[in-house]
């Protein structure tokens, strides 16, 4: 255990105390004793940039299970650092956010911060882990704390279903992720990713190189909310507003892209890789930003944007894994893509971060975050507006603002992509850019509607459940933060370049990367070329569009409102409970008679056809001794007797017809030389006559009527079937004896050895006593059985 | 109508003893000839049953005092017991053992660890048929 593991695990640590800090100090907002730890861990992390600058890395391992190769493995590259850094960093904004959000009487604390603290470190898990089942670990505890975290005000019905939902979604993805991750290991005979790199070149080739593939894309899609799985991110706005701002914009739903990232150097370089990630990628933005347009509710519309913005991240690390196809091309373009996508990534981090803060603003100090109720806040809230402005214009990609920047790379990834001449891209490659520009139009316009449907226009104050007012300079700490950052990386971008964005870069593509660290570089100004004229027309087309939004907006109207993605969950998990009842309804009955079907009908299915398959019946009549008479005729009694069990009307004729069975049964005993199982039957089978004359004499007056057996098809072709099975298996096995029987073992010695002339006897106590103790034992069970049942009758001690 | 039960009475205060008789010798028969201790216990058992039927239930319990269940018991630990004996002499669980010795009264005799553990049987035999059938005899709903 290294200073890392424990700063990854410190959160863990921390929330053990919070709910004494809850506890005994009442004073104090609970949520400054947990400010303390993101802040330290943030400086703690940011000294790790001296290493990752100069291309350097750490890793210190922990063992946990050394001996199938599971171990706490710390790792500290550029891209783990990056996010660690937004973890640590927005998470002590959003814990100073919670802080003056949530009310210090009315919330259970406690739970928010040791649900927050619990998420922070499993993501810092998630980030610097290289065991992929370490990773895999903490994966799953993001998951569980999201869920927690969702369902924090759990009275309501809807933060429920938003949380089932979220963690129906995910953990489905992240066990798929799992498997793949299985796969991944079978292939390379590591868990250490570290390790997996270098045997690179050998992977495509490999049979499990697709599933694997395919299974950990699952994993990466639904926890980073790509199409079809983006549905559990708009329900998961119930959650109060910093954790929708920091587990649902900047740290949990990166989550996938971080595991795409961290994956590409084994993946990036086939074509379904490059397909899957950048289609899905591009169809994720272009839906996302499509529906944002639609949404009422502010949050809801920051939640289709996130999803939005993140297929955008996931299409450029797309395109950018061309770009192992073209190491030796000194000026790649598509490694451009990769710097956009690491760049985007932190920029989405700061402007959404601040939007759901804004949101958040808005809605404690109107009530309401129906932007249909809200509406000229600007004069009364102006720094809250001036924040939503950096943040949306920033999001819209509007010129001063870092937003800008990234969405030109996006645009000149997207442009270059057309050029590529690998994967099939000359057919289909030209849908990109026209995807790419369509969603960015929508992603201006939805901007545009949070910034200027909120704050401007008519001050609807009689719809407003509170009278609006300008936050507490408190609340607004974090979101101004957030904010300048997104103007100081809009002038400065290359400050960020050496000292993030290329370790991070060099993390994603080591390949690539070699020696051209100094290539990369972000221009602001970078000439009158395709990029900004289709960004002037995302402008230009996007403001219209703004303008003239009630006569268009109908169109959304096409669609079936049935016709969604959430009324299929819906519908597939209402279908799989209803499916799963029916089919439970269909056969545990609750009678034992159709339990008895089908425990006999796999019987003789199971029998049957191992006897069809094994080709296993057979009749050899060599071994088989004479019929003597005797034998004949007390067969047919038997048969007699069975058959008038069968047939008889009163149930004294059955017990005694039984009683004849077993009488004769002993007979046979006599028959076939066997004088003590002969006696044994005839005492026994007395004894049970008795028995079952007494039952029959204490049945209830009720139900006395007799009644014949009711004759059943089904009955007697079960009947019929376990009669001839065990017959054909009696013949057979009678017929296929393999050995000798060992008896003549017992023969011999029984005397010798043991001192007894009745073989069966010395079987019984000395050859076999072992068995004889535990049948004496079953007997005792049943005496005691029989008489606590008879003896013990608590309802009758109860008076009833 | 009062019953008279003498003849029944009689026969069986005659029988019984034939019938306890029989059952002793099919016990300690059995390590040679057809018998031991569970058809043993059986017919022990059968002889008290014949008891309860002659007579009543509280005759029984005051002339045979005992607890059946104590009898299945004990019948277990003497099983058990014989099995756990033998660890003395350092030999496997329930390992028996036998041997011919010169008894005064019934001279060259064999006797076997065989028998202990039969003895364990027959003494659950007896137990669990008593206690099943005294229980349901007992019950009077």
């Amino acid at each position: 255990m290294s200073l890392i593991h424990w700063a990854i695990l410190s959160p863990f640590l921390m929330a053990v105390f919070v709910p004494f800090f809850r506890k005994y100090i009442h004073k104090i907002h609970t949520g400054w004793f947990v400010l303390l730890l993101p802040i330290f861990l943030f400086t703690y992390f940011l000294q790790f940039l001296n290493e990752t600058m100069n291309g350097k890395t750490v890793i210190k391992t922990a063992n946990w299970i050394p001996s199938i190769g599971v171990n706490f493995t710390a790792y500290i590259d550029g891209l783990g650092l990056l996010f660690a850094l937004l973890i640590t960093g927005i998470g002590a904004l959003v814990v100073l956010y919670s802080i003056y959000y949530l009310s210090k009487v009315k919330e259970s604390l406690h739970t928010f911060y040791v649900y927050l603290l619990c998420f922070m470190g499993a993501m810092l898990g998630v980030v610097l882990s290289d065991n992929i089942i370490v990773l895999y670990t903490f994966w799953e505890l993001t998951s569980l704390s999201s869920f927690l975290l969702i369902g924090y005000w759990y009275t309501r019905e809807k933060s429920r279903y938003g949380a089932q939902k979220s963690m129906l979604i995910t953990v489905f993805g992240g066990l798929s992720m799992l498997a793949g991750f299985i796969l991944l290991s079978i292939m390379t005979d590591t868990f250490s990713i570290r390790e997996m790199i270098p045997q690179v070149s050998t992977l495509p080739d490999h049979p499990l190189f697709i599933p694997a593939m395919l299974l950990v894309l699952l994993g990466a899609f639904t926890k980073s909310a790509q199409f079809p799985f983006h549905i559990w991110l708009p329900d998961a706005m119930e959650a109060p507003t910093p954790v929708s701002a920091y587990l649902h914009s900047a740290t949990m739903v990166k989550a996938g892209i971080y595991l795409v990232a961290r994956l590409s150097p084994i993946f990036a370089g086939s074509s379904e890789w490059f397909w899957i990630i950048s289609s899905f990628g591009l169809f994720t933005l272009f839906w996302g930003s499509f529906n944002a347009v639609k949404q009422t509710d502010l949050k809801a519309i920051l939640a289709y944007s996130t999803i939005s913005q993140l297929g955008m991240i996931m299409s450029l690390l797309g395109i950018g894994s061309a770009a192992i196809h073209f190491i030796d091309v000194p000026d790649n373009l598509y490694m451009a893509a990769i710097v956009a996508a690491v760049f985007h990534l932190i920029n989405h981090a700061t402007f959404k971060g601040s939007l759901f803060m804004v949101a958040g603003i808005v809605d404690h100090e109107t009530g309401t975050r129906d932007i249909r109720k809200l509406g000229g806040l600007m004069s009364i809230m102006p720094i809250t507006f001036t924040l939503a402005v950096i943040g949306t214009f920033s999001m819209a990609g509007i010129p001063p603002f870092n937003g800008f920047l990234s969405k030109e790379m996006f645009f000149t990834a997207m442009v270059n992509v057309t050029t590529l001449d690998i994967f099939n891209m000359e057919t289909w490659g030209v849908l990109f850019p026209i995807i790419a520009w369509v969603g960015s139009v929508f992603t201006f316009v939805y901007s545009m509607i949070l910034v200027f449907k909120t704050f401007t226009g008519k001050l609807q104050a009689e719809k407003l459940p509170k009278k609006p007012h300008e936050a507490p300079i408190g609340i607004l700490i974090p979101p101004i933060i957030l904010a300048s950052l997104v103007i100081i990386f809009g002038f400065f971008a290359n400050l960020l370049v050496p000292s993030i964005i290329k370790p991070a870069v060099a993390s994603i593509m080591p390949r690539v990367v070699e020696g051209k660290m100094a290539a990369i570089e972000i221009e602001y100004w970078h000439g009158w070329n395709t990029e900004l004229k289709m960004t002037l027309g995302v402008f230009a087309l996007g403001a219209l569009l703004f303008l003239t939004l009630a006569k268009w907006s109908k169109l959304y109207n096409v669609f079936s409102k049935r016709l969604t993605l959430n009324n299929l969950y819906d519908y597939v998990l209402l279908s799989i409970e209803k499916t799963a009842s029916t089919l439970n309804r269909f056969y545990m009955t609750g009678v034992i008679r159709d339990y008895l079907v089908v425990i006999f009908s796999f019987f003789i299915l199971a029998l049957g056809s191992s006897l069809v398959i094994k080709d296993a019946f057979a009749i050899d009549l060599t071994h088989v001794a004479p019929i003597r008479l005797y034998e004949a005729v007390l067969s047919l009694v038997l048969v007699a007797g069975v058959v008038t069990i069968l047939f008889a009307k009163s149930r004294l004729t059955a017990i005694i017809a039984l009683g004849a069975v077993g009488y004769s049964v002993s007979l046979f005993f006599i028959l076939f030389r066997a004088p003590d199982l002969a006696l044994t039957q005839l005492v026994i089978e007395t004894v049970s006559v008795a028995l079952f004359l007494l039952c029959f004499y204490y049945l209830p007056e009720l139900k006395k009527k007799e009644k014949k057996l009711r004759f059943k098809v089904t009955n007697l072709v079960i009947s019929l079937g376990v009669g001839t099975i065990v017959t054909l298996i009696a013949l057979s096995a009678n017929s296929n004896r393999l050995f000798e029987s060992i008896s003549s073992y017992f023969i011999e010695n029984s005397y010798k050895e043991a001192g007894g002339k009745n073989i069966v006897n010395v079987i019984l106590v000395d050859f076999r006593g072992f068995d004889t103790l535990f049948e004496i034992t079953v007997l005792g069970i049943a005496a005691l059985g029989i008489f606590g049942m008879i003896r013990l009758r608590l309802s009758r001690g109860k008076g009833q | 109508m009062k019953t008279n039960d003498l003849i029944l009475q009689t026969v069986t205060k005659i029988t019984v003893f034939i019938i306890f008789a029989y059952s002793l010798t099919l016990f300690f028969a059995g390590h040679n000839s057809p018998g031991g201790g569970f058809v043993g216990g059986l017919i022990t058992s059968a002889g008290i049953v014949l008891l309860l039927l002659a007579f009543d239930l509280k005759t029984i319990t005051t002339i045979l005092p005992f607890d059946f269940k104590k009898v299945a018991a004990l019948g277990l630990l003497f099983a058990a017991g014989t099995g756990i004996g033998s660890f003395l002499f350092g030999v496997p669980f329930l390992t028996h053992s036998f041997g011919h010795f010169d008894l005064p009264i019934f001279g060259e005799t064999e006797l076997a660890t065989a028998v202990l553990f039969d003895t364990g049987v027959y003494l659950v035999v007896v137990g669990v048929t008593m206690t099943i059938i005294q229980t349901i005899g007992e019950d009077d709903d």
